[in-house]
């Protein structure tokens, strides 16, 4: 399913203006993580992916659906948005109950809706927890089941605010592998996330927004080249290509692995 | 400042301690992380630092809990909120509903003590400031994006200059600049010597450079505890640890850098393990 956003603005008041003229395109199955400053109009960008909200000015197309001409209910067909904070959007007694609400609202039958809360808790390893009470875990599992209650509706793109708040080294891998299965299935996966490190792990296109406008998007490794943008979106380079560019290293090292390789080149020069 | 003894606490209608047999010392004007898995009792610690365990959660308490010269189990909340300032891991439970503006929220707790209204003023301007949310005071709370509302949480508990400052992940919604600039207004009060910091933080980047001690809970008790460089670079808890010690532990098992020495936790330090490690080679 094609994104794309057309010169797009948006205002919450007068003196509240979150977008000025955004134009992105992201073609299905890519994996985008949006970073930039808080209050920069990163959550209110993704909003309107999924119609929350309407361009004041501009258009937003799914597909071949115009955001301005659909409900929000048609959209939750089309695109999957996970708030940042999970007891925004969770309300049911068990785990289960929960995940299925969205498939059962947009009239999957019986077997399918089953099928696809089972599939959905397995994918965030939450399968054990089906009749649990939500309240019950802890924030960062409640965040996996506000994760699970998106990937039950099977919507071809998947928006997933904030997803590593509150979560430890083994969750973050976790949601990681979450991504990678996501995008194996063809999926089109959008983050907002602070944790660079975790942008540059698992995805593979960065967009940087300020102030309203997106000032870079690129494959990781051009972004996180360009220092004078990141300061200017109060974000910084993942920690190793902080670490490769002091040391004069050859290229952007994003992760251990390419790091080494680096060090490495650097030593045979 | 702060003294538990054998403290085990359970919430209600828990069969597992959320804390066991915790021994913590911690003495005034010191900068102390806490770090461990979800679920380790990080958030527990906090609350019964600032009292809401067992006041306002209930559940059973053992062990003694000194706090600022207060017994916590004897000491209402409004007693223990005079000293100590607990910002909350989600700032939305934070903001109290009650005012209109970001400056009027800031102000609330001063305005609730009876402050001058001069003095009022110049310290909210104060908290608005370094907070990055001067430009944001005549804002509605709820029209915040997350990251400022996280930010005006964090500001609502400076501006009362608490003696105990306990603060549960108060950076994870901000902006990585905007988390660095947290953790240094924070080491500045410390070394301005009249603050205790208590900081639960997943950001082990900006743990090692600022803090001066870090412990480490797991599953209720306490695993580690010393100084940041020993504690981010134990191999045991490899778990705990940022990429440049990862990148260090690595780079010597492929016979990069040197064997001995300590590894590298800060960017300052990777730097100088990785120039030396060149030097040698």
């Amino acid at each position: 399913m094609q994104l794309a956003l057309q010169n797009v603005h948006f205002a919450y008041a007068p003196d509240a203006v979150a977008l000025r003229g955004v134009d992105l395109s992201i073609a299905p199955g890519e994996r985008v993580a949006i970073i930039g400053a808080n209050g920069a109009g990163k959550t209110t960008l993704v909003k309107q992916f999924n119609g929350l909200l309407k361009p004041q000015q501009g258009r937003v197309l799914v597909g071949d659906w115009d955001t301005r001409a659909r409900t929000v209910a048609q959209m939750a067909r089309r695109v999957g948005l996970v708030f940042q904070n999970p007891d925004d959007q969770l309300f049911k007694q068990t785990v289960a109950d929960e995940v299925a609400f969205g498939p059962r609202n947009l009239g999957f039958d019986a077997a399918h809706a089953a099928r696809a809360v089972d599939a959905a808790l397995a994918a965030v390893g939450l399968s054990a927890a089906a009749e649990t009470h939500p309240y019950d875990l802890s924030t960062a599992q409640r965040k996996l089941v506000a994760l699970a209650t998106i990937l039950a509706m099977e919507t071809p793109v998947v928006v997933w605010d904030e997803p590593t708040i509150g979560q430890d080294g083994q969750g973050l891998q976790r949601l990681g592998e979450i991504v990678a299965k996501l995008h194996e299935n063809g999926r089109t996966i959008i983050t907002i996330s602070h944790d660079i490190d975790f942008c540059a792990d698992y995805f593979e296109r960065i967009v940087v927004m300020a102030q309203g406008r997106i000032i870079a998007d690129g494959p990781a490794t051009a972004v996180f080249a360009q220092q004078d943008v990141l300061a200017q979106a109060s974000v910084t380079a993942p920690q190793l290509a902080r670490l490769g560019a002091a040391l004069n290293l050859p290229g952007i090292p994003l992760g251990i692995d390419a790091f080494i390789a680096a060090l490495r080149s650097g030593s045979e020069r | 400042m702060i003294e538990l003894d054998a403290v085990t606490y359970s919430y209600p209608r828990t069969p597992q301690p959320a804390l066991r047999d915790v021994r913590l010392s911690i003495p005034a004007g010191q900068f102390c992380a806490i770090v461990g898995a979800n679920g380790a009792g990080k958030s527990t610690l906090c609350y019964l630092l600032a009292g809401f365990a067992p006041h306002f959660f209930k559940g059973e308490l053992s062990g003694a809990v000194r706090v600022a010269g207060h017994d916590v189990a004897r000491t209402p909340l409004a007693e223990m909120a005079a000293d100590v300032g607990l910002v909350f891991a989600n700032p939305f439970n934070q903001i109290t509903g009650a005012r209109f503006t970001v400056r009027e929220e800031v102000a609330f707790g001063l305005e609730n003590m009876g402050t001058p209204r001069d003095e009022m003023l110049a310290r909210t301007a104060a908290a608005l400031a370094t907070t990055g949310l001067s430009d944001l005071a005549e804002r509605s709370p709820y029209a915040l994006s997350g990251g400022q509302q996280q930010r005006l949480a964090i500001a609502s508990i400076l501006v009362m200059r608490p003696r105990l400052l306990v603060l549960d992940e108060p950076t994870s919604q901000l902006d990585p600049v905007g988390t660095q600039e947290i953790f240094s207004v924070l080491e500045e009060l410390v070394r301005q010597g009249e603050t205790t910091v208590v900081l639960v933080s997943y950001k082990l980047e900006w743990v090692g450079q600022h803090a001066d001690r870090v412990v480490v809970l797991d599953n209720g008790r306490i695993l580690a505890d010393g100084p940041p460089r020993d504690i981010l670079t134990n191999d045991d808890l490899a778990a705990s640890s940022t990429r440049y010690t990862q990148a260090a532990r690595r780079a010597r098992a492929e016979g990069l850098a040197p064997a001995q020495g300590l590894l590298p936790v800060t960017l300052d330090e990777a730097i100088s393990f990785f120039e030396n490690a060149g030097e040698a080679a």
